[in-house]
């Protein structure tokens, strides 16, 4: 399985550079035997990937250490879960990885479209074929996990131990499932470009992969922050380094897609611009793989530096240039066919909400890239850190989080006084009501205030919308309020699963602004000392060490500490905080010993202990108090399910007998809505 | 028409505008300089002045330098590009991967006295992942289960 494994891989590399020649030769020729022997390429190719990445999956479950992929990044001793992630855990793999993503991504498309969209197909298709030729390439000669070693290792040197914890078995696909599908779009961009065909058909196909790469980027990031934060000890989830940010830009720019988009079906403005989104998105999200692999820009969790970083940065100018050219000699194709009415219209307050996205994109990518910048320009290496990102992204998503709630509100082309007055006046006081109540609270962090303010605003319009259609549905069918709800989710996916993204978003920027109040505190404790503190919410809190143990299981060595907890006098149980020493089969150590945080988690705030360290049996601890925190998740999965739901196909028989006129749709049933 | 295409480029260039102005002043007040001990003794050679700037300093902590200062959580250590060495003092928890040899970065002033005064201390390790390439094999001769001559 291991031999055939390697060989599909070359096999793999010629099936896509055929799909490609075939595919562009039989679009330009208008040759439809070409055309279906592209298409059968890309699914030789697909199939071939597979076969290569269950060869791998075989080398690592059976233990092949003559392979250095599988010796560099497992051991025997290593749970059979993490032997299956470290699939995508190294370097090699993890292009595989992509690949294989890619490959079956690219098959789906390409057969979700044989019957239709009969210009556009073979250009999508020999795209993807080239983007598959370019990963499959890198795979073969730059980053082979089929190499050997000269010797082969009683043993492996295992996985990191940070990298052995369940977040970190399903971040990264999720993440990569994210990247990888934006290629689906960007293709079918070039190949209307290409064809000229930059219509409703076009629009629908890379509006439902947009949405597919939104969902999981969503999801890989949630459970990235949450791997950080309970793996990494450092009690924060998010620190604007490099890796992080790019896995935030192409999100950033597919969130702009995905609502400009609805500018350009419902009054075909803004077509330049969407197709220009779409290209960012996979060209950020190669730009994310490249600054990742290639070791260019310092950060503290990047892969070695290794040779795919050349072969990335041509690639990823390659593209670009591409666009470029298609974009420039397209421009008469891409004419708006409607222009902008008015200032206070849904038109306008997607328009700023995308130039808000694109702003923070802009922003997040300056400071990622300033030390490069400034090395070039000044000859000095200038980095910039949270702070940088902090002042500058803090007012621009304010002013985002304030968007979420007028955009959806909003007439189209002109709202009308009363418009404003019957979908605003509700919200606006509650919002303010909330803004005030912290106030008199004792809240003080302006921040904090405006974007619970905000939050207290953007909650409401969406609690009015949900209210006011299921009135509307409870007077018209007589429904029950349960069957109400689902029924208007169910009917008018799109736009309540919109809300329901919103409401991820209220969620998780009502715990970004917790950050405002976290406190962390630096003890040192011998067994049976105490020390007391105070958290955010005025509660005191009494530790009581327990003292420090060590003991050894399956694959590490542990040094532990227990905490008793008591919260104003009342007993809150043991919480323990963890240093290990992972070893090898021979009880050699690997890595660097890491940290198992001791995290109690509640709806107000997280406690979070970290054993620094223990010296001379006293127990050195880092003790937060993070507020909030437990809702950056829950605002994450709020997202991903509004997210799943505005994807849900809708039953087709709904939509069969409109042809594809569905994109009308909403607009009749928000009259009837909201009357 | 043209007049409400005129509003919003005028909001818009505010919005960027603002955001622009931000990113610039931020940069001023928290950019920091990223350099090495050779660098910065340059930098000092020419401004000394430049001594109550905030740096960050990238370099490899010297094998055996790391002292605890006893009764606090500070620690004493010496880093080096391979040319220069600077004295480092850096107060509070060190992450888990700083040990002998390891690629530092610190962030802070340079003390009155010569001493580097950390606030901040990141730790990078090529192992993280995985090896950095080319001292792979030779790692695998180490570990105990390694037989020489053996053959895939």
């Amino acid at each position: 399985m291991i031999l055939i494994g390697e060989l599909s891989l070359w096999v793999a590399l010629l099936m896509a550079a055929w799909a490609g020649v075939t595919s562009f030769a039989g679009g330009s020729l208008g040759r439809d035997d070409l055309i279906t022997s592209g298409r059968r390429g890309i699914y030789a190719t697909c199939a071939m990937v597979v076969l290569a990445s269950l060869g791998l999956w075989t080398a690592l479950l059976t233990h092949d250490f003559s392979l250095k992929y599988v010796a560099s990044n497992t051991s025997a001793n290593m749970p059979k879960v993490y032997i299956f992630s470290a699939f995508w855990g190294g370097q090699a793999g993890s292009m595989l990885f992509w690949s294989l993503i890619l490959s079956c991504f690219s098959a789906i498309a390409i057969w979700s479209v044989r019957d239709k969209a009969r210009d556009m197909a073979p250009w999508a298709a020999g795209t993807l074929a080239m983007i598959l030729l370019f990963f499959i390439a890198t795979v073969c000669f730059k980053a082979n996990p089929y190499d050997r070693l000269s010797f082969v290792p009683a043993d492996g040197r295992g996985m990191n131990p940070q990298l052995q914890n369940p977040g970190m078995a399903i971040h990264p696909p999720n993440l990569y499932l994210g990247y990888v599908a934006t290629a689906i779009p960007f293709s079918f961009a070039i190949a209307a470009l290409i064809s000229r065909k930059l219509d409703a058909e076009w629009l629908s196909i890379v509006r439902r992969w947009s949405l597919l790469s939104w969902f999981f980027l969503t999801i890989g990031i949630t459970l990235g922050m949450w791997w950080a934060y309970v793996e990494l000890g450092w009690s924060g989830y998010w620190a604007w380094d490099p890796v992080e940010n790019a896995s935030l830009l192409p999100w950033l720019t597919g969130t702009a897609f995905l609502h400009s988009i609805m500018i350009q079906e419902k009054r075909g403005m803004l077509r330049k611009w969407n197709v220009v989104l779409v290209v960012t998105t996979f060209l950020l999200a190669i730009f994310g793989t490249f600054i990742t692999r290639s070791g260019i820009i310092e950060s503290v969790h990047s892969f070695a530096q290794s040779p795919v970083g050349t072969w990335f940065a041509s690639f990823f100018f390659l593209s670009t240039g591409v666009t470029i050219y298609f974009v420039a000699t397209r421009l008469k194709d891409l004419e708006a066919k409607a222009e902008l009415e008015s200032m206070v219209s849904r038109e306008a307050a997607f328009l700023y909400n995308n130039l808000v996205l694109v702003g923070i994109a802009f922003s997040v990518l300056w400071g990622t890239l300033f030390p490069i910048l400034s090395e070039w320009v000044r000859g000095s290496k200038i980095t910039v850190g949270p702070p940088f990102f902090n002042t500058v992204n803090v007012p621009l998503g304010l002013l985002l989080l304030a968007l979420t709630g007028v955009g959806p509100l909003i007439a189209w082309r002109k709202a009308s006084t009363s418009n404003l007055k019957r979908q605003f006046a509700v919200p606006v006081a509650l919002g303010l009501a909330v803004g005030a109540l912290l106030l008199v609270l004792g809240m003080r962090d302006v921040y904090a205030l405006v974007a619970y303010t905000l939050a207290g605003f953007v909650a409401a319009t969406i609690g009015q919308e949900f209210y006011k259609g299921i009135g509307a549905r409870r007077s018209i069918h007589g429904e029950a309020i349960p069957v109400a709800v689902v029924r208007l989710v169910a009917r008018n996916r799109r736009r309540y699963g919109g809300y329901i993204v919103h409401a991820g978003i209220v969620v998780l920027f009502s715990a970004f602004a917790g950050l405002a109040f976290k406190k962390d505190h630096d003890i040192q404790l011998k067994g049976g000392q105490s020390t007391e503190l105070v958290d955010p919410l005025g509660h005191r809190w009494r530790f009581v060490s327990q003292g420090t143990s060590t003991s050894e299981s399956l694959n590490r060595f542990v040094t532990a500490v227990g905490l008793e907890v008591t919260r104003d006098g009342v007993p809150q149980g043991i919480i323990t905080s963890e240093k290990r020493q992972y070893m090898d089969s021979n009880k050699n150590p690997l890595f660097e010993p890491s940290t198992e945080v001791g995290i109690r988690t509640s709806a107000k705030m997280d406690l979070y202990v970290v054993l620094a360290g223990v010296r001379d049996e006293t127990a050195e601890l880092r003790i937060s108090f993070n507020p909030l925190v437990v809702w950056v998740w829950i605002g994450g999965m709020i997202m991903a399910i509004g997210g799943l739901i505005v994807m849900w196909p809708q039953a087709e028989r709904r939509r069969a007998p409109s042809g594809y006129v569905a994109t009308l749709e909403p607009a009749k049933r928000e009259l009837a809505v909201t009357p | 028409m043209t007049s409400a295409r005129t509003k919003f480029l005028i909001g818009g260039v505010l919005v960027l505008g603002t955001a622009g102005y931000l990113m610039a002043t931020s940069i001023k007040e928290t950019g920091m300089y990223y350099l090495t001990p050779t660098e910065l003794s340059t930098k000092l050679d020419a401004d000394p002045g430049f001594r109550t700037a905030g740096v960050k300093i990238g370099a490899r902590v010297v094998p055996g330098s790391i002292q605890r200062i006893p009764g606090g959580k500070e620690y004493a250590f010496r880093v080096t590009d391979g040319a220069k060495v600077v004295p480092v003092v850096y107060r509070g928890i060190a992450p888990d991967t700083f040990t002998d040899g390891v690629d530092v970065v610190v962030e802070g002033r340079m003390g009155a006295d010569g001493t580097f005064q950390a606030t901040t201390l990141l730790a990078k390790c090529a192992s993280r992942y995985e090896n950095a390439p080319g001292q792979g094999d030779d790692k695998y001769k180490q570990t105990p289960g390694y037989k020489a001559g053996t053959r895939a």
